[in-house]
């Protein structure tokens, strides 16, 4: 009769006991005391700053800072809403934030405390924000874009100006959508000419049809995968946020991003502080540092999202990204760009239910 | 016939063992590539090795969830084998009805368990951080055990338990003498199992952890997103590594007292 | 006595962390945003959408078990009739690429197997047609077989390796051939572990949804997706809890299942 001898046991325990101890030693080379000035919980997305911007805040404030990432706006909303985790400074988009703001879940900001939210973030991306946030009470920008196609011109000869281009049969198994309901939505409803903030159910529902047509040729509806699989050569077309093409591009010199003719979302992201945040002084200095001329272009040289930042915008260096379409467009030039407004309980439902419809065909 | 029988043999291991470990070796040397990108080699480099070690974050991760995996595998194993032992003398609807509720996290989605977790956490109070892990852990790795260690006292004839009874010894004595020796690889594996099971435990991490505390999936999984770091292959390359040279000394090095311990 | 004592710690431990929090799963499914009583959650499930994720789920999931019961088991065999010195070893080979991160691991898969991937370079190389199984059903078993193995690897053999190899050999003295020993010895007595091994398979197969999403690069929704994106994104937590619940009653037809052959198992041993 085989078994394991006790002997054996023993020792394998002894050795995983080693390995764990070996472990602890290396974790304990980490920092983990709590700052002098108090601690901030900080909620952003995934790899949307430049990490050494923290430390800088960390050293010349005193304040110990608890960084924590999410992958989307929808992932975000339940973790705080239902109060399970307490952060005292988050990054929403424009319509996450006015959905915040009707279930009270945000509190005003004191631009006493922000000079430079005040100085150096344009006068522009307020008036924008006062669409999803009246009377600018609640949101300090941080980045925008637009969201376009990115394609690799060694697979696609012919020039692309109209989302059409995702439709089309000769690309199939080479398309990348993005796999969150307004997004993709914002695709179908621009290709059909309608408004991507609609409630017309046939509207909505023509959209849906388009998407069921469109999904043979889709390769994968993926979020921020696409950008790998893009610099990969994984596949011909992808729906991406202008962002990312900036740093794709560097990557991969074939990738060219296009704003579709039809139009496209333009979108904002920026820094709320939720109602039950328990250091506000402290976020309100975070939201203060980041909007600094100096932090802001670490940033934005980091992640290569478009700044509002005038101040940064004035320090960046290399001309060619200074003037560069992609990072700062000149939105003039479009028609139908639109920023995402939130439709409430029932309107989102009804995009979900969609969404969902034209998933599972 | 047994020559070829053992041919077939070979043959049949070796495949399952490509299966399982070509997605590994991809990982490895995805560890040395100098690009940044997986889709991309861009040549040897062991510079990601060199700024692991600089990488707070991740190191951080990684001891919260080695501590979290030992803690909760340790706890739940003891609690489980006691489990099954008080099981075995009660009655059979006693006992399908303490299964059925054990059977509970394993059958239920991960995600389920997760929340419900979630929502009984809320509901006491308690802060979201590493103690609400470890709880969460603690309750799905129970049933691992219970079930490794169920089958090896299913199997065990009560009456070797009952004649070194008869022949003075004590219940306590009769037990870790006769029943716990037999028991032992199945305590051992379900351990092992549970401690594994935390460690890849992505979903029910998700939902009780607090701001701020991170096991190396939940930062995997904010990773996935802009494309994983490849200090985090690094990391997985050296666990890897570190764990097959611990097996490896384990099972060369001579076997002094084996026989005493039969 | 006091063996019923020593029962008490797991009775308040499960009580407090399975059943308590489930009965919260089901206050939620069975109730609307506003807190009435409502079926409505629960009846989504016969909803095309819903219903085609569940039946998706089903088929993958039974799919993988399947595979997985026919590649472990005679593996399981294999690993037993391996010397003692190296069993403990062995074992442990199967358990060692769980120490890999499981989303890391599926992701090398995404690597191995997309069109630019590691194995069509092979394939590519050495002049032979594509692989192109990436994010269709076929990925999906392949991600389920792969990371569910072990489970099904462990139960059988830790059942198998207890069997008295004296019975085996009795067997054939009285001229059964190695087919019948296995039908009619091995079989019936590795029966526990093939169950617990099915268990270990099949749940986790079925309510995944990293693994549909990895591999399936989203264009396959299963049960767990739908469920996952409830909770997560759409954030209808009643409609979610509603879900669960239908696959619940596959957790009982599941238990009803285990708890008659749990009897055979008994039966054969003595």
């Amino acid at each position: 009769m085989k078994k394991i001898s006790g002997k054996t046991t023993k020792r394998i325990a002894l050795a995983l006991g080693a390995a764990l101890a070996c472990a602890a030693l290396a974790g304990c080379g980490s920092p983990s005391s709590a700052g002098k000035n108090g601690e901030l919980y900080v909620y952003n997305w995934g790899e949307y700053i430049d990490p050494d911007t923290l430390t800088m805040f960390e050293e010349e404030t005193g304040i110990k800072v608890i960084y924590d990432e999410y992958d989307t706006n929808e992932t975000m909303y339940p973790k705080v809403a239902a109060g399970a985790s307490v952060y005292d400074v988050i990054c929403p988009s424009d319509y996450m934030v006015n959905k915040m703001i009707d279930n009270d879940l945000l509190q005003e900001l004191n631009f006493d405390n922000m000079p430079n939210a005040l100085s150096n973030i344009g006068a522009s991306y307020y008036d924008t924000a006062e669409e999803f946030d009246p009377g600018n009470k609640y949101f300090v920008p941080y980045c925008w874009g637009t969201v376009g196609i990115l394609y690799n011109t060694s697979m696609v000869d012919e020039p692309v100006t109209s989302w059409s281009i995702l439709w089309n049969e000769k690309y199939k198994d080479n398309i990348l959508m993005q796999d969150s309901v307004r997004d993709a939505f914002m695709v179908a409803l621009k290709l059909n000419g309608s408004s991507m903030n609609t409630l017309d159910v046939n509207e909505l529902e023509a959209a849906r049809d388009a998407l069921i047509e469109q999904r043979p040729l889709v390769q994968a509806w993926v979020i921020d995968e696409v950008r790998d699989k893009m610099i990969g050569g994984e596949a011909a077309l992808g729906v991406i946020y202008s962002g990312e093409a900036i740093y794709t591009q560097r990557e991969n010199s074939d990738l060219e991003y296009v704003i579709p003719q039809e139009g496209t979302n333009v979108w904002l992201d920026g820094w709320v502080i939720p109602k039950n945040a328990a250091n506000k002084e402290n976020a309100e200095k975070f939201i203060d540092f980041m909007c600094r001329g100096d932090i802001a272009l670490m940033n934005f040289e980091y992640i290569t999202y478009s700044t509002p930042n005038t101040a940064a915008q004035a320090l960046i260096k290399d001309e060619d990204i200074r003037n560069s379409e992609i990072a700062f467009p000149d939105l003039s030039q479009y028609n139908n760009l639109e920023t995402f407004t939130y439709l409430g309980e029932e309107g989102d439902e009804l995009y979900n239910q969609y969404w969902k419809e034209a998933r599972s065909q | 016939m047994s020559r070829l029988y053992g041919a077939v043999r070979k043959f049949y291991i070796a495949l399952i063992f490509l299966f399982l470990y070509a997605p590994i070796a991809t990982l490895i040397v995805l560890s040395f590539n100098a690009s940044k990108t997986r889709a991309k080699w861009g040549g040897f480099t062991l510079k990601w090795y060199q700024s692991l070690f600089g990488n707070d974050i991740i190191l951080q991760a990684l001891w919260n969830t080695l501590a979290i995996a030992f803690l909760s595998a340790l706890i739940a194993t003891v609690i489980g084998t006691v489990a099954c032992i008080s099981m075995q003398n009660m009655r059979r609807s006693t006992r399908s009805l303490i299964m059925g509720v054990t059977n509970i996290p394993m059958l239920n989605a991960d995600i389920v368990t997760g929340i419900s977790l979630m929502l009984l956490f809320i509901s006491i109070g308690i802060r979201f951080g590493f103690g609400t892990i470890l709880l969460a852990h603690i309750t799905f790795n129970i049933p691992y055990v219970i079930l490794s260690v169920m089958p090896r006292m299913k199997q065990l004839n009560p009456s070797t338990y009952e004649a070194a009874l008869d022949l003075g010894a004590s219940h306590i004595q009769a037990f870790f003498k006769v029943v716990f020796p037999d028991i032992l690889p199945g305590i051992f594996s379900g351990f092992l199992m549970a401690f594994t099971m935390s460690l890849d435990d992505f979903i029910i991490t998700h939902f009780t952890k607090g701001p701020g505390i991170d096991t190396l999936s939940t930062k995997i999984y904010t990773e996935v997103k802009k494309g994983i770091k490849p200090e985090m292959y690094a990391l997985s390359t050296i666990i890897f590594v570190s764990v097959l040279i611990l097996l490896l000394l384990i099972n060369y090095t001579p076997r002094a007292g084996h026989k005493k311990a039969r | 006595m006091n063996r019923k004592l020593l029962s008490a710690p797991y009775l308040f431990w499960s009580a407090l962390f399975i059943l308590v929090p489930l009965c919260m799963v089901f206050y939620y499914g069975l109730t609307d945003k506003t807190g009435a009583f409502t079926l409505e959650n629960i009846l989504a499930i016969a909803t095309p959408e819903h219903s085609k994720a569940l039946w998706e789920a089903l088929k993958l999931a039974f799919v993988s078990t399947v595979i997985c019961l026919l590649l472990a088991y005679p593996l399981a065999m294999i690993l037993c009739g391996m010397n003692s010195h190296k069993d403990s070893f062995i074992v442990l080979i199967f358990i060692l690429p769980m120490w890999m991160n499981f989303l890391l691991r599926t992701m090398a898969w995404q690597s191995l197997l997309e069109k630019t991937g590691v194995i069509n370079g092979i394939l590519g190389f050495l002049h032979l047609p594509s692989l192109n199984i990436i994010n269709t059903p076929a990925a999906i078993v392949l991600g389920m077989v792969y990371n569910f193995l072990p489970f099904m690897v462990l139960p059988i053999y830790n059942v198998l390796v207890k069997i008295d190899k004296n019975i085996v050999n009795a067997a054939r003295d009285l001229g059964a051939n190695p087919f019948q020993t296995f039908l009619k010895i091995l079989l019936p007595l590795s029966l526990p572990g093939i169950f617990s091994g099915i268990t270990m398979v099949f749940v986790p197969a079925l309510t995944t949804f990293v693994i549909s999403r990895v591999l399936g690069g989203g264009k396959i929704l299963l049960i767990g997706n739908i469920i996952e994106e409830e909770f997560t994104k759409t954030d209808n937590w009643n409609l979610g809890s509603g879900l669960s619940i239908v696959l619940m009653l596959f957790i009982i037809f599941n238990m009803v299942i285990s708890a008659v052959t749990d009897k055979d198992g008994e039966v054969n041993a003595l």
